[in-house]
């Protein structure tokens, strides 16, 4: 057995009520590292054959919840949410904070394969070895907040009448999802402690679709052994010393970004991208905080940096709501994004949001893009079931957001985020209105837009990523540079906080690995090795598709058109991404990658890793041009 | 004056609930002193979270009074002269749990593994999770010099602790949460 992992994964099939104790083998470990690698594997192993017929929504999907060696060391306690994506009906690697990694560890297991469906609500309890599918009849339909508190009441009274006599029992780490994620809907999220989110690739969808309101595990024993301890101690304390010499990013998190990304690098979503710059100093960050953060410093296990603010509105029309920051995603996609400009309204709609157990970038993505529809004339207020959804009108996208949780009205629609919405929405009005859509292979772009050129953000990053527009997993040349998606994979599969790693390289990271698990990892290793494996697993995912769509590479592998609009104001007035430019890097992109001209994996990329099964997969690609869903 | 990493005399951690990030690094700086692992639930000072943001540490007050050590009914706790704190013999404690049962704060708890006591035993007078604290600068954690203080104030329940301090934070609306 290889260090630093528990040596264990519980499998629990819903469908027929039981769980058992799976053990991987190692090289999938050595190859895929956890988390993101991991989740590529065990998927392709298991479903690469049938992929495309697989409803992302339905009981044949595997929802994984994988921790990584790195998972409770590594300052930022991360672990990883994966299946079939109800959004790219790809796979994304969707990480979250929080102590359930590690909670995870301590009980024994490196992660949890969840199959089948249930047949009615329940929750997963576990305690160490002691697994228990229990009825979530009382919970079903609670919001995430209600969720967490009555979750928390019963377990521990469950740990306190189960193990008794050896004290108070602190609570149980928990995943839950809130009335989106019940009602399936395509924007909902896996939620820990009231705001934290593993967002993107719809996830909440998927465990609603297994009756699976939530899981709460607490392990009491200690983190699997790592194979040098003195070293990792010594590690940690300069991963912290390197974070606390972050004096404002400790201070102020992301949420300094709603201002500055509008301001400063014009990338940020304004009344659905049709701007990216503000310059609205009633939403900086000092706004912020001296109006709402009522707790400076929030974190995860082990975190130095506490990105994370706890803010509540303590006066006036939102009263009461409460959320962490937000941090910068859903500052921009429920602020500037919606038209809105106050910390106050933002406050409230992202509480709103957390409760529901919305993603806050692809809800409040189709709620920009809808809100552009009732501008251009294209959606009515009787589309809208009555709404006014004028830009600003924060009421009006509280009743929209509520709609789409519970897919009620225009609602139903919305939930099925914004690509689908556009397309179904597209032909009733016989109307092109994908032109709205700012995604990419149906997920919502990240705040961090490319025209100017001034944000992290690239202009290829969103086109070619196999996580879409996962602002986390921006891609760009050379292919095995320390700009490609393929470090992301490995942040998201050792399972880094990408925070905590700003001021470390990659070689500090092969170290870390070295000293939990014993193994050798290098930059060849890992690009030509696992990073590279996943890359084409997940490419492979993708392009296979289905049932309901279908990416085609040549129309599909390219920014939203907004993008290639001249942006309309502020001081990048006029800047556009280039088509050319774009069509040719990615190109190169292709060859690097070893896909052919149409964008799939060529036979001998996928031989040459030993990805045979990959290979056969994706055969019927390279026969078959692939179909237009337009 | 004499500076903290002076102070030889009896000590106590002062602390400062309602700034706790939640971070759990005193959890982690405490298992690894005591059993050389990262083990939360082996930890002296746990982080209860009953509340998100409601997050603390939960640690051993030394009671003026000492409870626990005059409950032991093994003579297993004594008091720590040099550091103030609760010495746990691990000899003769059975893990029977009486100590807890008189805790006003329910503060001590039974190892998963060894079934013994875990009580606060301050580091021998340099404790570790304040360190931690320290050097992040959130400040929750300070040593300071034991003085004729009513410490006892500090050995809440993790519930009584947790309405506090979600109440601190949320007003009325913390009752929601409770």
């Amino acid at each position: 057995m290889i260090k630093g992992y528990a040596g264990k994964f519980l499998e629990v099939d819903l469908g027929r009520d039981s769980f058992k104790n799976v053990v991987l083998d190692d090289d999938w470990l050595r190859d895929y590292i956890g988390g993101r690698g991991l989740a590529a594997k065990i998927l392709c192993d298991r479903l690469i054959d049938k992929w495309d017929e697989i409803d992302p929504l339905g009981a044949e999907n595997i929802l994984l919840f994988l921790s990584g060696p790195f998972t409770g060391y590594f300052p930022g306690g991360r672990m990883c949410i994966s299946g079939k994506s109800p959004q790219s009906n790809g796979m994304v690697g969707s990480t979250v904070g929080g102590e359930f990694g590690v909670e995870l560890r301590c009980a024994g297991y490196d992660g949890i394969i969840l199959t089948g469906r249930a047949k009615k609500p329940v929750y997963l309890f576990i305690k160490d070895a002691d697994v228990e599918i229990r009825d979530a009849g009382a919970i079903w339909g609670k919001d995430v907040k209600q969720t967490n508190t009555l979750l928390n009441k019963e377990c521990r009274k469950l740990l306190t009448e189960r193990y008794p006599n050896v004290g108070a029992w602190k609570e149980p780490a928990q995943l839950y999802i809130g009335p989106a994620g019940e009602n399936k809907v395509r924007t909902a999220i896996v939620s820990a402690k009231w705001t934290h989110a593993a967002g993107y690739g719809g996830y909440g969808g998927v465990m609603g679709s297994k009756n699976l309101k939530a899981v709460a595990i607490k392990g009491t024993g200690p983190l699997p052994e790592a194979a040098d301890l003195e070293k990792i101690k010594q590690m940690i304390s300069e991963v912290c010393e390197k974070s606390y010499e972050n004096v404002l990013w400790r201070r102020w998190g992301t949420g300094g970004g709603g201002y500055a990304f509008g301001a400063k690098t014009s990338s940020e979503p304004v009344r659905n991208w049709q701007e990216e710059w503000h310059n609205e100093k009633s939403y900086g960050v000092d706004q912020f905080e001296n109006k709402v953060w009522i707790k400076q410093a929030w974190s995860d296990f082990g975190c130095p940096t506490n990105c994370l603010k706890i803010a509540l509105v303590k006066s006036g029309k939102f009263k009461g709501a409460i959320t962490d920051n937000p941090d910068y995603e859903l500052e921009a996609f429920l602020g500037p994004n919606l038209g809105i400009f106050t910390p106050e309204e933002n406050v409230f709609l992202a509480s709103l949001v957390d409760d529901l157990g919305l993603c806050g970038i692809q809800t409040g993505s189709v709620m920009g893009f809808a809100a552009e529809l009732y501008q251009e004339e294209i959606l009515s207020k009787k589309d809208l079931d009555g709404i006014e959804l004028k830009w600003g009108n924060t009421e009006a996208f509280a009743k929209l957001a509520k709609m789409i949780a519970k897919r009620e009205g225009i609602g139903d629609l919305l939930a099925e985020g914004t690509y689908r919405a556009a397309t179904i929405l597209g032909k009733t009005k016989g109307k092109d209105l994908l032109k709205y859509a700012v995604q990419s292979k149906g997920i919502a772009i990240g705040a961090h837009g490319i025209r100017s050129g001034r944000d992290f953000s690239t202009d290829i990053g969103y086109a070619c990523s196999v996580q879409c527009g996962d602002h986390t997993s921006i891609t760009d040349l050379p292919i095995t540079g320390y700009g490609s998606e393929i470090w992301k994979i490995l942040n998201d599969s050792a399972i880094m906080c990408n925070f905590n790693t700003f001021n470390i390289d990659e070689e500090f990271k092969f170290q870390f690995y070295q000293a939990i698990t014993g193994l050798h990892l290098n930059r060849k290793t890992w690009t030509l090795g696992g990073g590279m494996k996943t890359l084409q697993i997940q490419r492979s995912l993708l392009l296979l598709g289905g049932p309901d769509i279908k990416w085609n590479p040549k129309t599909d592998d390219d920014n939203p058109s907004r993008f290639y609009e001249p942006l309309p104001s502020g001081p990048y007035k006029g800047q556009t991404a280039d088509r050319i430019e774009i069509r040719e890097k990615i190109k190169k992109y292709y060859e690097e990658a070893g896909w052919d001209q149409n964008g799939i994996p060529r036979t001998e990329t996928l031989r040459s890793l030993n990805l045979e099964k990959v290979d056969s997969a994706v055969a019927k690609l390279r026969i078959r041009p692939i179909a237009s869903n337009r | 004056m004499k500076t903290l990493l002076e102070i030889r005399e009896p000590i106590w951690i002062a602390r400062d609930l309602s700034k706790c990030s939640g971070c759990r690094k005193c959890e982690i700086a405490c298992s690894l002193s005591h059993e050389n692992k990262v083990w939360p639930e082996a930890s002296r000072v746990r982080v209860f979270m009953i509340v998100p943001g409601a997050d603390f540490p939960h640690l051993c007050a030394q009671c003026e009074d000492y409870p626990c050590v005059k409950a032991c009914p093994l003579k297993a706790l004594s008091i720590n002269k040099k550091t103030s704190a609760v010495a746990v013999d691990n000899l003769k404690c059975t893990g029977c749990g009486k100590c807890i049962e008189i805790c006003p704060g329910k503060v001590p708890h039974i190892h998963p593994s060894t079934k013994k006591i875990l009580i606060c035993d301050l580091c021998d007078g340099d404790p570790q999770c304040v360190k931690v604290c320290q050097e992040g600068g959130w400040g929750v954690l300070k040593k300071v010099a034991r003085r004729d203080h009513a410490y006892s104030l500090y050995a809440r329940t993790p519930e009584e602790q947790t309405r506090n301090l979600a109440t601190k934070l949320y007003g009325e609306k913390a009752e929601e949460f409770l």
